[in-house]
């Protein structure tokens, strides 16, 4: 693994031409197919869902997407869900234990939407109530943090039974600029707070919040994003398999212990 | 009863407005940072630290809140063991808790129990602002872990009255598995078919507010409390413009669908009884 500071990694997770989670669905799965809609107010464009096949094996895939270009980034919200965003994620992972489908998920996000419209339509309670119910599903999870995980908004699709990580990705409570800007009471001490927040990839396996690395080539995943997403879903199809041997009640107590241990 | 506290206490205000600035300074009078008038600190705190001139709800402590609402005498501690930790070893982290404790005398920002409520028994998380804001860390996450599973073991209903200002920084990203965890723990209860109140206060906000705070198969609410994920001042700052009066109050949320009920302070201990006796299985 390269080294290099915890801020180079924030601005490799955060390059335009950085792989979105569309680039890895289209590329590990075939066959997928888009779903939109939360059933009660609209289609998030910032977080994309549907079914796919892993091999031969119908999944659920869910990922929260940025854009490459201003145009897609100002229709993606820059990967910034609402909460019907997080509802409609709730409804397909509803709807992969109905069949019994794994979910893969993957995580690109500067946080969720601080506007007007996202409290009026409670996003906290989207939040809350998806890794609530998360925590329930009875189907394999995999979580795939691919660039930037920032905060709740990170969290509400990330309660899974895996939770991996590529080399460059970060995982955090909020943004390095807000943290600065609350602690530090300066925001322009971003990089500072990135070398202390414990963001990176390596920081966490070894904090054991996550499980896995996926190692990238020097200058990020597009670099190189064929080996990249080919190791990736050799991680994701080993851990599917294994999974798959625990029985319902075993795969759900395990993935309560897990987040259970955190901080304790 | 209530009504005469207020009536005395409009008297005494009346009579404040005489007293000498000096008797501010020896810390007998409070001034309600809402109406604007100078009340008699004894007569707030007899009147559950309402304003008796304009309703408004000021903060509680921990202690007083359980005061309030627990049968006296009942209230027994579980997790009182479970301090702060560091786990990033974050500079200046535990001098400031230190230091806190000893201004505070408090241990972390929630206190968590079993206590009965007009006899009803319960397990009651009472969350305390005055204490790095009632942000969540490992200690508070952990200790509302263990007042959730406890209510499962006994097979008692949940109250938890939340006041916080999000997860707590200091301890990154330990701090929002707070968030996982405590939301998995209710997973558990709401699958064992118990109840959960959720009793949001002012202020309820970030981290909390997208876990345990919204999960309740009640919600209430005081008056006029801020409720929300976001933060007024990072919204403004997003959409450049300012929130109009009321945005992310109580009221806004009952009017948009996110609560079930506002309650006032003087209500609340019967309101909960009320609400225990309608789910007890006797």
């Amino acid at each position: 693994m390269s080294q290099i500071s915890a801020w180079d990694r924030v601005t490799l997770a955060r390059m335009p031409e950085r792989p979105k989670a569309l680039d890895y669905i289209n590329e590990i799965f075939t066959d997928f197919i888009e779903l939109h809609g939360d059933r009660n107010f609209g289609d998030d464009k910032s977080i994309v869902g549907g079914i796919a096949r892993l091999n031969d094996m119908p999944v659920t895939v869910i990922g929260e997407q940025k854009g490459k270009k201003a145009k897609e980034n100002m229709e993606r919200n820059f990967g910034m869900p609402n909460p019907e965003g997080y509802r409609k994620a709730l409804r397909l992972m509803k709807q992969a234990e109905k069949f019994n489908r794994p979910i893969i998920t993957f995580i690109d996000t500067p946080g969720a939407y601080p506007g007007m419209g996202a409290e009026e339509r409670g996003q906290g309670e989207a939040i809350a109530r998806s890794m609530m119910e998360m925590a329930n599903l009875e189907v394999p999870i995999i979580c795939v943090v691919i660039g930037e995980g920032s905060s709740g908004g990170a969290l509400a699709i990330a309660v899974g039974d895996k939770i991996v990580m590529l080399e460059n990705a970060v995982y955090s409570i909020l943004s390095p600029e807000g943290f600065a800007s609350i602690l530090y009471k300066d925001s322009s001490k971003a990089k500072e707070a990135a070398e202390n927040m414990k963001i990176t990839a390596e920081d966490l396996k070894k904090l054991n919040i996550i499980d896995k690395i996926i190692d990238e080539p020097d200058g990020g995943a597009q670099e190189d994003f064929s080996t990249v997403a080919k190791d990736l879903k050799q991680y994701i199809v080993k851990e599917i398999k294994e999974l798959q041997k625990f029985s319902k009640e075993e795969l759900v107590e395990k993935r309560y212990e897990k987040f259970r241990r955190m901080g304790n | 009863m209530v009504i005469d506290k207020i009536k005395k206490v409009n008297k005494a205000e009346k009579s404040v407005k005489n007293e000498k600035a000096s008797d501010m300074l020896i810390g007998k009078w409070v001034k309600c940072d809402k109406c604007k008038e100078i009340l008699y600190k004894e007569d707030v705190h007899k009147n559950f630290s309402v304003c008796p001139n304009c309703g408004k709800h000021f903060r509680l402590s921990a202690r007083r809140r359980i005061k309030q609402i627990a049968d006296e005498g009942t209230f027994e501690e579980i997790g009182a063991d479970i301090l702060t930790k560091n786990p990033l070893n974050f500079d200046g982290y535990m001098k400031k808790i230190t230091s806190l404790k000893e201004k505070t005398k408090i241990e972390e920002a929630v206190k968590c129990g079993t206590c009965e409520i007009n006899g009803e028994k319960v397990v009651l998380a009472v969350m305390d602002g005055n204490f790095m804001m009632g942000s969540m860390g490992s200690a508070v996450g952990e200790r509302i872990t263990l007042a959730i599973e406890t209510s499962i073991e006994k097979r008692l209903p949940l109250i938890i009255f939340c006041v916080s200002g999000g997860a707590r920084m200091q301890e990154g990203i330990v701090s929002l598995m707070q968030m996982a965890k405590t939301s998995s723990a209710l997973a558990k209860h709401n699958e064992a078919g118990l109840l959960y109140i959720s009793v949001l206060t002012d202020p309820t906000t970030g981290g909390v507010t997208a876990s345990f705070a919204s999960l309740g198969d009640i919600i209430l609410a005081e008056p006029d409390a801020l409720i929300g994920f976001a933060g007024p001042r990072v919204i403004e700052q997003t959409i450049k413009q300012k929130l109009p009066d009321g945005f992310q109050r109580s009221e806004f949320l009952l009017e948009h669908g996110f609560i079930d009920k506002i309650v006032e302070r003087k209500d609340m201990k019967d309101t909960l009884y009320n609400l225990l006796k309608l789910h007890s299985l006797k």
